[in-house]
């Protein structure tokens, strides 16, 4: 599995590579995509990462949520070195200016990959999504994801056209605490109740799933999500800790 | 009574281990005064404070006492080094940071490398260079980080390896490469320039960077600014003593104090452990001390190191080869031109640029494969971005790339090995 795995990335590479050559040298413009082409570089042409490599897209995904991730990556909540990086010495507003850009791309999804794993898998997966685990405490993905699993603006993101690999990832690193979010962490609480197998059954049935044309994020009720997380109380204006 | 030989030579040893061990305990309690309990009226003076919260910028204290994503200067983020890790330390004024300590105490650490509690302190504190700090600077600092809100964090103990770890290997350490010093102002020169040889020197503490050093992790002193490997990191430091490298001595000054101010001027802009320095230090000082900065650099003497050029010379090593102008065109082009004439105030020129072609190549290593933005300052608030290439181009077409570079447009520097790139790659 670990060998297809690399075979699949190193061909999701070999796009990117081959999608740079085919654009070479566009007209220099100074906008806000030029001057992150430092993203679309593994987020895919204008960040549309297709689901079969390891990277998510991050075009059209909630700006708040996106703005929040691009802080946890800079203050290493969350782990990826190049994303470390890459971010370490850019401020708040810089920061929100590019999640609002790539938050107002309405970019077509391409269909999911074929199904992987076994139909009891994957009916297992959509069990979860749907009506989560009461006795395990364990929300369904749709309650704060939304009835669609498309998000809700501006801070929880859709779960829909994103590759299999990279929501294993995420899950597995929420439950281990590799990955983390302003507390109190919603994800990590949910992701350590649940087991690698739930983790494997839900991964295979969110990939599996189409995205609905026209898949915006609607805004998010008011009323109150099933668990309390961090990254939405930011909307109240809760500030992590300064740059400087 | 008849001594043998052996026995004399045994009594010699002796005499001189003990002699040996008195000078390392002598030299290390050198230019340590007594310690008074603070005075508490000292610390609550508003323009002490803000005087103090500005030096201790200049001192770049925040990059080593802050972790990532954490309260500032309440320490926490773990300094690699050759010996192993060193932990910053808490410096709020909480009972696990400062809160207990005094003045003299806080002078007696920058000054004497001591502890409050009398420990030796290790140079990845740079007191080496702080020991030349003026006494009213180290009491403005201290009145600014007591001011501070306390945050409560417990200090991590250091991880080195035997014998690092030992009070004594340390001790010796300090008698051999250390001692208290006072900054000497040199009369035949302008006040401007001094207080850039203090803000270069002594705050700043550039040479902990730029300069080489010893096995035992000692430099030269805080003028030896030539240039040096930084342990671990493996980013190369220029030299600040070679117009080729990173001397200014050709720079008009307003391009110096554009770089230290936004991390980006007409000559060149930051990455890498500098970047930080700009965004976390340099950014905050004022017009007059940049210039003081950039008067002192640019005072220092144009000195290449002969030793890094050397084989650099011959032409005919040096053909660029066909896979590397391949990959250029095929990933780097679009942004730094087919001519490597880049676009002004967006990508950098590669031809004419002196970083493309400096001995050795690790900074061209790190910049291909993990990219970057200029730190983000009020004078350059909307960077533009590098892509990380980590993933995409193999060591071996990493160091074709490069070579290509280092052959075209003028540049004449030795190509970069399949090896070096992943020696590089390896390091954190």
């Amino acid at each position: 599995m670990q060998r297809k795995q690399i075979v699949r990335l190193a061909l999701a590479l070999a796009g990117v590579v081959a999608s740079g050559a085919a654009l070479a040298a566009p007209p220099f413009e100074d906008t806000i995509a030029q001057r992150v082409i430092a993203c679309t570089g593994c987020h895919g042409k204008e960040g549309r990462a297709a689901p079969d490599g390891y990277y998510p897209r991050i075009a059209g995904k909630p700006a708040g949520y996106l703005f929040n991730q691009l802080r946890n990556f800079r203050d290493e909540r969350r782990h990826y070195e190049l994303m470390n990086g890459l971010l370490a010495l850019l401020d708040d507003a810089y920061l929100q200016e590019i999640a609002d850009h790539f938050s107002s791309l309405d970019l077509p999804y391409p269909a999911p990959l074929a199904p992987v794993g076994s139909a009891a898998q994957r009916d297992a997966g959509e069990a979860l999504v749907r009506r989560g685990d009461p006795a395990r405490g364990v929300p369904a993905c749709n309650d704060c994801h939304g009835a669609q699993m498309t998000g809700l603006a501006p801070f929880i993101p859709g779960l829909l056209g994103l590759p299999r690999d990279y929501l294993n990832a995420q899950l597995g690193a929420w439950r281990s605490g590799q990955r983390r979010a302003l507390p109190p962490d919603c994800m990590a609480q949910v992701a350590q109740r649940l087991s690698p197998e739930d983790i494997g059954a839900v991964s295979a049935w969110l990939a599996a799933q189409p995205v609905p044309a026209h898949a915006a994020a609607p805004p998010a009720p008011s009323t109150p999500l099933p668990i309390a997380c961090g990254g939405v109380a930011a909307a109240a204006g809760t500030a992590s800790a300064p740059t400087r | 009574m008849k001594l043998g030989k052996s026995s004399i030579a045994l009594a010699v040893v002796a005499a001189l281990v003990l002699l040996a061990a008195i000078a390392v305990v002598g030299l290390n309690r050198d230019d340590e005064l007594p310690r008074a309990p603070e005075i508490a009226a000292r610390a609550s003076n508003a323009e002490l404070v803000a005087r103090g919260e500005y030096l201790v910028r200049a001192g770049s204290c925040y990059g080593c006492h802050t972790e990532p994503g954490g309260a500032a200067y309440a320490g926490g983020r773990a300094i690699e080094t050759p010996f192993g890790i060193v932990n910053a330390p808490n410096l709020t004024a909480d009972a696990t940071g400062l809160a207990a300590w005094s003045s003299d105490d806080f002078w007696r650490a920058l000054h004497n490398g001591r502890s409050r509690d009398g420990r030796l302190l290790y140079p990845a504190f740079p007191y080496p260079n702080y020991t030349r700090l003026v006494r009213a600077d180290a009491d403005a600092m201290f009145a600014y980080l007591k001011s501070l809100a306390p945050v409560a964090k417990q200090n991590r103990p250091h991880a080195l390896r035997f014998p690092f770890d030992q009070s004594a290997a340390l001790a010796v350490w300090r008698a051999l490469f250390f001692r208290p010093a006072q900054f000497e102002t040199d009369n035949a020169r302008s006040p401007q320039w001094n207080r850039g040889a203090y803000l270069v020197e002594t705050l700043g503490h550039c040479n902990a960077c730029h300069s080489r050093r010893n096995v035992f992790g000692a430099t030269a002193g805080p003028l030896d600014l030539a240039g040096g490997l930084i342990p671990i990191q493996n980013w190369y430091a220029p030299s600040l003593r070679d117009n080729a490298e990173a001397g200014v001595g050709d720079w008009p000054e307003r391009e110096v104090v554009a770089l230290l101010r936004s991390g980006v001027s007409a000559r060149g802009s930051v990455q890498g452990p500098m970047a930080e320095v700009v965004a976390r230090s340099t950014q905050f000082l004022s017009e007059d001390d940049l210039a003081a900065m950039a008067t002192y650099l640019g005072s220092l003497p144009d000195r290449p190191d002969a030793t890094r050029r050397a084989t650099g010379d011959s032409d005919a090593a040096f053909v660029p080869s066909e896979a590397g102008a391949k990959l250029y065109t095929t990933h780097c082009a679009a942004c730094h031109g087919d001519r490597g004439e880049g676009v002004a105030g967006a990508y950098p020129a590669l031809a004419g640029n002196r970083a493309v072609a400096i001995t050795p190549p690790a900074n061209l290593v790190h910049m291909v494969l993990r990219g970057g933005f200029a730190p983000a300052t009020p004078g350059h608030p909307r960077p533009y971005g590098m892509p990380p290439f980590a993933t995409v181009l193999s060591d071996e077409q990493v160091g074709q790339v490069l070579s290509y570079l280092r052959a075209s447009w003028g540049h004449r520097a030795p190509p970069v090995s399949t090896l070096e790139v992943s020696r590089y790659r390896g390091a954190r």
